[in-house]
């Protein structure tokens, strides 16, 4: 849309200019707005409960930026952390990807030395905000470069309200994706920029924003193979030029080596299926070049000459190493790409073989009201954007649909992954609805000019700075060459419709919305705008209710005003106050991040989940008998035992819901746990008609241990809604030592070995052969 | 027997016209185009020295051919940015081009001598 613009201000100077400096001075102000805009839609849960950092993983995040910013930059690439995943460790430096960390680090450290002393807390909380704003600006860019500044304006309004995008991004959920969003559309956007303009200082940039998105979320696969698809696309379509090999070639040989400067990715930058792709059509484009090279410099015969002999002896090369590729892909049983990329392409990878990313809830498919939910709107904006990028078709609007393409069919697979799809989304509802606000307020002026040139006597230049007039005069012109042509020719018929045709469709364009009254089209205005409206109603909605909670806190209204759950920091505050430092603490892995982070103690298992097998040990503790766990917890040094029970405040997210991933976790590496031994008509139920290996747990017994004296003898268990089926038992081996005030954390220590064995040794001598090991020195292997 | 000789013709015909199509390039892109040819010709003494002595130090031997690659693709850039045959480049002033050329090779050495290890 800069086109007419530009056409405008050059017969004209004084208004038009100033018309334009105006319109550039309102864009500026505009996006200003937005920044603001997308900073503060964000800030619900710090409003509403407090600057606190959420969920899970964002406190793996917030601790690693506590040791950054407390011990520096060498450190923290060395770092061996030996608080979590006891006795094994986890190597930090090599296995985080450090772009978050590293950004709100330096924030901090640029505040700090300005004198602004926020706490590193208070930076990593309002990380995301900040960068969302960056992201709504990046997205301006996108779209200027594929459709002009008008749309750019409305998809960053858009991005910056997107429920879907808020979701993830909140002041608070210190996550990998609150920076990698923005690093994913300024990838784009200078991807889009080389290629529109072929300037090799736009493709050196796009090599460094490539790098700070490998830096921050492994999503970054999902650049390094579209990026490759658009210009196989590109070339498959005949759209090869030159500046196309000036955006991809410095990208992949650059992109690949700073991929392998990220410790995370290393060597799996060049040796992994998921960058193949980029390798392959490296080579393409360079053969694609050669060819066109060849082509300019010979003549007609003597190409087909060069084609054939090319074909004949290429074909048998490429044959061949195309053999020792597949044999080499083939050699490797997962065909040389990694488990979460394969549960990707085959949705139903994950549920067979890994069980622990099939049971993340954020792994699992989208329904389809959750499409609605975190996209509204734009749902049905979005085939409407695909027709206006078609028309014209150029190669920035053809790798905007691709992305979109890709992007809902990995929606499709991983409800996470609509984060994904929410900037492409906002890029096409953007165009669609730029492009209708474009015929309306253009048929509204045609028809303002048509009725002032009505009103006055003479038509056209006196109107004082209208831009429809030059438009008129040019229709009237087409209009007069249309009557010329009409008569000399009357032979090839199919050419003169054609020449016909030609500025009768502009005609035709410029009076569609005239055709129907312009009443129409101030309705249909009103309606976009309403639309517009509904759009953002949704969307602060959404902020406000749906994605504000820290779920570290819980509230619930009743009759009698707000209550509040602050059961998890309670329990890890007793942790830290009342254990050693060396305790090491034992609980299933969604717990683990926020134990070390806030309650300062080693755990078993955390929420990286990288060793199935320790995973599958503390699942197999859980599902054992109370000997058999203390036994295992034994072994792995463990103190205390920590569980999460929502039974008496209706919290449903507890350990007893969890527990069939406990059972099929551990049942998948150690077969004595089967399935089948808890399950009830193929149910998982703890009322009277449980099974009794589930009744003797130690998940069910560390969950409803004195349970019944809460509600006077019933034990009913508000999630499960039913009462418990074992109601009265004592625990031998782990003691009770803190249930916080709503029961939803209890904290069991491990009961030390019995001195001596009572009463044991009068019995029959086969019983002492078994027994009196016990009490001895060797330890018993417990799960052989 | 009647189709080697044509076919041999044929080739023989070939590398005539595209030997005389290319000796009337200009000098200065005759000179990037030996730079290329250089830059890929070490590289490719760089992977036949890999697969005698062994691929140890991994990220060496992967700077060293990337470095090679890489520059050689920005050449090839730097060519098709400076060949006055090319439409879509025609405004583009050479020494512009040049400076690009070098700013790329710069960062892509940066982060060479950073992986070389």
């Amino acid at each position: 849309m800069a086109v007419p613009v530009d056409n405008l201000t050059k017969p004209t100077p004084p208004s038009s200019t100033l018309r334009f400096a105006f319109g550039n001075v309102i864009a500026f102000f505009i996006l200003l707005l937005i920044g603001v805009l997308a900073f503060s839609i964000r800030l619900f849960s710090v409003i509403k409960y407090e600057s606190v950092i959420h969920e899970f993983d964002p406190y793996f995040n917030y601790r690693v930026t506590q040791f950054l910013t407390k011990n520096g930059i060498y450190d923290f690439w060395n770092w061996f952390d030996d608080r979590t995943w006891y006795p094994l460790g986890r190597v930090i430096g090599g296995t985080v990807y450090p772009g978050l960390t590293l950004t709100a680090g330096t924030i901090w450290e640029v505040l700090q030395s300005l004198n602004i002393p926020l706490s590193v807390e208070t930076v990593c909380v309002f990380t995301a905000p900040v960068f969302s704003a960056f992201a709504a600006w990046a997205t301006y860019l996108l779209t200027k470069e594929v459709k002009g500044t008008g749309a750019g304006l409305t998809a960053a309004v858009l991005l910056a309200m997107v429920p879907s995008y808020i979701s993830r991004s909140v002041a608070g959920s210190y996550d990998n994706e609150a920076v990698a969003i923005f690093a994913l559309i300024f990838t784009f956007y200078l991807y889009i920029k080389t290629l529109n303009t072929g300037s090799l200082f736009y493709a050196t940039l796009n090599s460094i924003a490539y790098f700070y998105m490998v830096c921050s979320w492994g999503g970054y696969t999902f650049i390094i193979n579209l990026i490759p698809m658009h210009v196989l696309l590109c070339i498959v379509t005949g759209r090869y030029s030159s500046r196309l090999y000036i955006a991809y070639a410095p990208l992949v040989v650059l992109g690949t080596l700073l991929a392998a400067l990220v410790p995370v990715v290393g060597f799996n930058a060049v040796m992994t299926s998921e960058h193949f792709a980029s390798f392959l059509v490296f080579i393409v484009i360079h053969v694609v070049a050669l060819a066109y090279y060849i082509k300019g410099i010979l003549s007609p015969k003597m190409f087909k000459v060069a084609a054939t002999l090319v074909v004949s002896v290429g074909l048998v090369v490429c044959c061949a190493v195309v053999a020792i590729l597949l044999a080499v892909v083939a050699s490797s049983p997962t065909k040389g790409w990694s488990g979460r990329s394969l549960s990707l392409l085959d949705p139903t990878y994950a549920s067979k073989y890994i069980p622990i990313i099939a049971s993340v809830s954020e792994h699992q498919p989208p329904t389809w009201p959750s499409y609605f939910m975190d996209l509204n709107v734009l749902a049905f904006l979005v085939p409407a954007g695909i027709i206006a990028c078609f028309a014209p078709l150029s190669d920035a609007s053809s790798f905007v649909i691709l992305y979109l393409v890709m992007s809902v069919y990995f929606s499709g697979v991983m409800v996470r992954l609509m984060l994904v799809l929410a900037p492409a989304a906002c890029i096409m509802s953007g165009i669609a609805l730029s492009e209708a606000f474009d015929v309306f307020t253009r048929s509204i002026k045609f028809y303002i000019s048509n009725l002032s040139e009505f009103l006055q006597t003479d038509a056209g230049d006196t109107l004082p700075g209208n831009n429809v007039s030059p438009q008129n005069e040019v229709l009237k012109n087409e209009k007069k060459e249309d009557t010329l042509k009409e008569r000399p020719s009357r032979k090839n018929k199919k050419k003169e419709k054609e020449n016909i045709e030609k500025p009768s469709v502009k005609s035709k364009t410029e009076k569609r919305p005239l055709v129907l009254p312009v009443e129409a089209s101030f309705f249909a205005l009103f309606l976009t705008v309403l639309l517009g409206g509904f759009y953002v109603v949704h969307s602060v909605w959404a902020a406000a209710e749906a994605y504000s909670a820290p779920s570290i806190v819980l509230t619930s209204h009743s009759h009698d005003g707000l209550h509040v759950f602050d059961d998890f920091r309670e329990a890890y505050a007793w942790l830290s106050h009342n254990t050693e430092v060396d305790d090491k603490v034992a609980s299933w892995w969604d717990y683990g991040y926020q134990t070390t982070a806030m309650a300062n103690r080693t755990v078993i298992v955390d929420n990286n989940t990288w060793n199935n097998t320790h995973i599958a040990t503390v699942g197999t503790a859980m599902s054992s008998p109370e000997k058999a766990a203390w036994e295992i917890f034994n072994s792995l040094d463990v103190k205390y035992v920590l569980v999460v029970f929502g039974g008496l405040v209706g919290y449903p997210s507890d350990d007893i819901n969890k527990f069939l991933w406990m059972v099929r976790i551990g049942g998948g590496v150690f077969p004595h746990i089967k399935e089948p031994d808890y399950l009830r008509d193929g149910q998982y139920r703890i009322d009277s008609q449980a099974t009794p290996t589930m009744l003797n747990s130690l998940m069910y017994k560390l969950s409803y241990f004195r349970f019944v004296e809460t509600d006077g003898g019933k034990g009913y268990d508000r999630v499960r809604r039913t009462e418990i089926g074992k109601k009265y038992f004592k625990l031998t081996h782990f003691e009770e030592v803190f249930t916080t005030h709503h029961w939803m954390v209890r904290i069991y220590k491990l009961k030390p070995q019995k001195n001596r064995i009572r009463g044991k040794t009068k019995k029959s001598k086969s019983k002492t052969s078994s027994t009196t090991p016990r009490s001895g020195t060797v330890k018993k292997n417990p799960w052989h | 027997m009647g189709k080697s000789p044509t076919t041999k013709d044929d080739a023989q015909a070939l590398f005539h016209s595209l030997r005389s199509a290319y000796s009337a390039t200009p000098t200065n892109l005759k000179i990037i185009d030996l730079y290329v040819v250089f830059a890929v010709f070490i590289a490719l003494i760089q992977v036949v020295y890999m697969a005698v002595v062994g691929s140890f130090p991994f990220n060496s031997f992967l700077s060293g051919v990337l470095s090679c690659v890489g520059t050689a693709v920005l050449a090839v850039c730097l060519r098709i940015q400076v060949n006055k045959e090319n439409k879509e480049f025609k405004d583009l002033p050479p020494e512009h081009a040049f400076a690009d050329f070098v700013l790329c090779n710069l960062v892509l050495h940066l982060v060479i001598m950073n992986f070389l290890g």
